[in-house]
């Protein structure tokens, strides 16, 4: 199994190079794009796609261990942005500090809406599950513009982060760099937690089969607190970097990362989080390029996703990385 | 005729006479709002017909229905006003010059909306469960971003103005009690059966002998008619329409909608539509500075009312799962068992539960 | 459950009746009413737009010796709420007026209810031309979109010298790519150049990266950037065309003038420019005078922001013309509206044409050490 899933992975790094590859080609020849142009180009979609890695390895994780979407996490991403407004804000806190708040707290919410929103209807049927996380997120947004106000806040910039460096006229802010970094050193931390710790078994096991897994004597409750709390921290990380770089904060900004994340989770293969990586990566490259290829249709950038998505569901429902044919598909 | 058909129309001409003596006497705002609440239930019931009755979940109506407030907006705004609405770009030359009366734009638009769920339809409903949620949502995102980008036709962001404003109520409620008994008949009928017997066990419909596909599209389709004509009716009671009002977050309305009244129940549906569509009209005092006392309590400002709301919707979801009716339906029967029930509790008050 | 559920029931029955005495209204009094986003996207206008509103009330509170209350609703930047929202104003409120609603859309979701009410309204700030066309009873206090394009367009080529231009518009916005195109046709007709603009690029209301534009505007090295639009998404697009290495001046629309533009922007959108309606250095008025010290007076150290001014300016304007018809019926006061001219406003000397449009003179402001400075003065046409 370990086998398939690596040269899968592979397959798609590949793949993926492949295609930047044909695309420089593409950009060079038709529309005479200078190569320090294109450079840009993939680096600005690569910051943006690892963004979009790091909140869909939550998503992801959640999928495998519940087979829910949790519409909540876009929203609980935004609240982590906000955190991080109140952490830098009004408490003046360094930024590393400011970051590591933000981990702990955001959490927080996340475990509360799998106790009280998620858990009540665990052996309820599937369509409920989604209503309430539906209703979750709805909540979450209306409880941020009472509290918050309609009114953007506007995370201050941390110099450290925000400073831009320029290579060969290649511009870019050490954040870009940095967020990349942070999601493959995450990845890691993550791949061997799940695959070399007794609770990381445990919790592929609640997601083989929880029933099975509670007579085995695991404790399903704590497993599913657990990846809520994980996802969350990773949307934390993800919303505190999102933050950094693009600082508008608003109630209602989770909405669309939180689906374009969903996006990025399904086209990488929901359920392994390798694959929510190459999703995110694809998709953030995919919308830059778009726009940098076809500017007349920048318009319809946000419908990169969407497209993406039937695509995928249409030509490989198991995504790029999934192997096995999922009962849900 | 037997007694319950004969029921059914005295109540549907009863409903009908009430909506035209309300629409002489009534204000204008209480009428816009009552309409809002027959156009919700027209939306909420095409919803409710798929994820209900037909146990699929589709996030696809804020589409359909931009479809067919499209088609009103496009097609019944008189010809002469047209060129000062398009300033940006002229409306294309095809369709500029066509005019229809208000009833065949709505039946154009929700020909249009069924006819884009029957071409999305053979690829989305092979998915299930939150795949398809997701897959409908995208393309209901995916009409609105084509909608803001058509400038020539839809006008764009600018939207369309001077659609000739819809009040009349008794309009209103005989389109909605169309809808109302076509879907009734539909599921009273063997093909709306089978849908009925897809949501319970797909495995043991099709083993029966049920065409799972020809009857999941049939639904979904259908669906998508009755969401364009209710977004056709939506967009001529508001007189003006543009992208913006077509965000997917429009279909969490009607979600919350058939989840209050019962998923699987039409009359359910059309209740909750009421209860939702009035409440939230009502709960606007939340939003008000409220003075008890001669002290102004700080809690009451914009906001709250969207925080109330979103709270008693969880409570109904995880407390009450089945909404209001489950999937019973509204009959004499029932006001006669609730009536007695509720004389019983009368009597025996104190019973503790 | 269904106890404490009933209970729930029962206090929310409670409050409602309590705070349903609160706003009854009575024939002795005139209630106008206040229409504008208080929550959602546009919350930052509504909210500086009712700060004017309040002011003006709190300085005249009285008109025909009668006391003047205002009554707020939430439009929550949504349009079906909106025209809820207006048809409740008229017909719950019994309103003898209206003023908002901060962006165009949303007042226009109210053109059809206050028209067939009879009960005139007031725009403060919205400058989308079809607002007040072909509407008797929608009227405003500030110019429209094809002036303002305009007056941007002679700023680039005339004091910048721009010969070329790039546009960036929030393509789901009615009022940015309204006034992208009448900048875009001034723009070309100046330069005599088609080919002028160099490039347009989109976005949607709500998007964050805008790298992929900039970068493709950076290539092609356009003079001037000319990008209308939501004062967030606008901010954003400054910063990160700085953090890109662009160096070109960015021009956009009166939606700048809030304090949240230089809170998101932060260093980076200093040197931006952006039309708008008043400033403290174009006083002309002796009402003028007046609102900066009362406003000074309330909110020491802080600039009044131009859609404030225009909030005043509807409301003294409303009650100005309810004296003229000394009637508080709504035709009355809609003919009284239509024949402003002349009125002493805090922006300037206000007369309104035959579509109920204020002809006005535009400000030309910066952005220089964190705060709106003004630049410059164009006369109305």
């Amino acid at each position: 199994m370990a086998k398939v899933l690596k040269s899968n992975l592979a397959a798609a790094i590949m793949a993926i190079m492949l295609a930047i590859i044909l695309i420089y080609i593409y950009s060079a020849a038709a529309i005479k794009m200078e190569t320090a142009v294109f450079v840009q180009h993939m680096v600005n979609g690569l910051s943006l796609g690892s963004l979009f890695a790091l909140v869909a390895i939550g998503y992801t994780m959640v999928y495998t261990i519940l087979s829910m979407i949790n519409f909540a996490h876009g929203d609980i991403f935004m609240m982590s942005i906000y955190f991080a407004f109140f952490a830098v804000s009004s408490f003046h806190m360094p930024w590393v500090l400011a970051l590591f708040c933000v981990i702990a707290t955001t959490p927080v919410i996340g475990a509360l809406i799998e106790r009280f929103a998620y858990r009540p209807l665990r052996d309820a049927p599937k369509n409920s599950v989604l209503i309430s996380a539906i209703g979750a997120s709805f909540l979450l947004e209306n409880a941020a513009t009472y509290l918050f106000g309609g009114r953007p806040k506007a995370l201050p910039d941390i110099p450290v982060l925000t400073r831009v460096i320029t290579i060969q006229s290649v511009n870019f802010q050490v954040v870009s760099i940095v967020i990349p970094i942070i999601t493959f050193v995450l990845l890691a931390v993550l791949l061997n937690f799940i695959n070399r710790t007794k609770t990381g078994i445990a919790m592929r096991a609640v997601a083989q089969d929880y029933e099975i897994a509670r007579v085995m004597g695991v404790n399903i409750n704590w497993i599913i607190s657990l990846t809520f709390i994980i996802g969350s921290a990773l949307a934390a990380v993800g919303g505190f970097m999102w933050g950094v770089r693009y600082p508008g904060i608003t109630p209602t900004m989770g909405v669309m990362p939180g689906l374009k994340c969903f996006v990025a989770a399904v086209v990488g293969g929901i359920g392994d989080i390798k694959g929510a990586v190459v999703g995110g990566f694809i998709l953030g490259l995919g919308e830059i390029m778009i726009v940098a290829l076809f500017p007349g249709i920048s318009g319809y950038r946000d419908a990169f996703a969407f497209v993406l998505l039937i695509v995928i569901l249409l030509v490989k429902p198991t995504g790029i990385l999934g192997s096995k044919a999922r009962e849900k598909v | 005729m037997s007694k319950k058909t004969a029921f059914s129309i005295a109540a549907i001409g009863a409903i009908l006479l009430l909506a035209l003596v309300l629409n002489s006497v009534l204000d204008s705002y209480s009428k816009r709002v009552l309409n809002l609440c027959a156009i919700y239930a027209i939306i909420a019931l095409s919803l409710n017909l798929v994820n209900g009755f037909t146990g699929m979940f589709s996030l696809g109506q804020a589409g359909f229905m931009a479809i067919g407030a499209y088609a009103v907006a496009i097609f019944t705004v008189p010809v002469e006003l047209r060129a000062q609405g398009f300033y940006l770009e002229p409306m294309h030359p095809a369709i500029a010059n066509i005019e229809l009366p208000l009833i065949v734009a709505l039946l154009l638009g929700g020909v249009l909306a069924g006819a884009f769920a029957f071409v999305i339809g053979f690829p989305v409903l092979r998915l299930r469960g939150d795949y398809l949620a997701i897959a409908t949502l995208g393309f209901s995102e995916i009409i609105r971003i084509i909608f803001t980008n058509t400038q020539s036709i839809t006008n764009g962001a600018l939207g369309i103005k001077n659609v000739p404003s819809l009040s009349n109520m008794f309009f209103i409620y005989l389109a909605a009690i169309i809808v109302f008994v076509l879907m009734r008949l539909l599921l009273s009928s063997s093909f709306g059966r089978a849908f009925k017997a897809i949501r319970e066990d797909e495995i043991v419909a099709e083993a029966m002998g049920i065409n799972l596909f020809k009857h999941k599209i049939a639904s979904f389709v259908i669906s998508a008619f009755f969401a364009g004509i209710g977004g056709g009716l939506y967009g001529a009671l508001l007189g003006t329409v543009d992208p913006k009002n077509f965000m997917f977050t429009l279909t969490y309305n009607f979600v919350l909608i058939i989840v209050l009244g019962g998923l699987g129940s039409m009359s359910g549906t059309v209740i909750a539509s009421f209860i939702i569509t009035i409440g939230m009209e009502w709960l606007r005092f939340f939003d008000d500075t409220l003075i008890l006392f001669g002290t102004e309590i700080p809690i009451f400002r914009p906001g709250l009312r969207m925080v109330v709301f979103s709270i008693l919707l969880m409570v109904i979801v995880l407390f009450f799962q089945k909404g209001l009716m489950g999937q019973k339906e509204l009959s004499v029967d029932m006001v006669k068992g609730l009536v007695s029930r509720v004389k019983g509790l009368g009597k025996k008050r104190g019973d503790g539960k | 459950m269904k106890k404490a559920s009933a209970l729930l029931l029962a206090a929310l029955l409670a409050m409602s009746a309590l705070s349903g005495c609160a706003s009854s209204g009575s024939s002795d009094v005139i209630t106008i009413g206040v229409f504008e986003p208080l929550t959602g996207d546009n919350a930052a206008g509504g909210e500086l737009e009712v700060a004017g509103i309040e002011l003006a009330n709190e300085l005249y509170p009285e008109v025909l010796g009668k006391k003047v209350v205002l009554v707020k609703v939430d439009n929550k930047s949504d349009k079906a709420e909106a025209a809820t929202a207006a048809a409740r104003l008229v017909e719950q409120n019994k309103v003898q007026a209206i003023i908002g609603s901060w962006g165009s859309s949303l007042s226009m979701a109210a053109g059809n209810i206050v028209m067939d009410a009879k009960i005139p309204a007031v725009g403060a700030s919205c400058t989308n031309p079809l607002v007040t066309l072909n509407n008797d009873y929608y009227f405003r206090v500030c110019f429209i979109d094809p002036f303002q394009g305009t007056v941007m367009a002679n700023y680039a080529t005339s004091k910048l010298g721009a010969k070329t231009a790039a546009i960036i518009q929030e393509v789901s916005n009615d009022y940015s790519v309204g006034l992208a195109s009448f900048f875009e046709d001034s723009f070309t007709k100046t330069t005599g150049d088609a080919s002028s603009i160099v490039e347009k690029g989109n976005y949607q209301t709500g998007d964050k990266d805008f790298t992929a534009i900039l970068t493709n505007i950076k290539q092609k090295n356009p003079d001037v950037i000319f990008a209308p639009g939501n004062f967030t998404e606008s901010a954003l697009i400054i910063k990160q065309a700085r953090q890109l290495g662009i160096t070109t001046p960015f021009l956009g629309g009166d939606t700048w003038e809030t304090p949240d533009f230089l809170s998101v922007g932060g260093a980076e959108v200093e040197g931006a420019v952006f039309s708008t309606f008043f400033d403290k250095a174009m006083v002309t008025t002796s009402e003028a005078t007046k609102f900066l010290a009362e406003f000074e007076k309330k909110n020491p150290g802080v600039e009044p922001a131009a859609v404030t001014a225009l909030g005043y300016d509807a409301y003294i304007l409303i009650l100005d013309a309810i004296k003229r018809a000394n009637s508080t019926d709504g035709p009355a006061i809609r003919d009284a509206l239509a024949s402003t001219s002349g009125f002493q406003a805090v922006t300037g000397s206000t007369t309104l044409d035959a579509n109920g449009d204020a002809v006005k003179d535009a400000v030309i402001k910066s952005v220089t050490g964190g705060k709106f400075t003004y630049l410059d003065y164009v006369k109305a046409q």
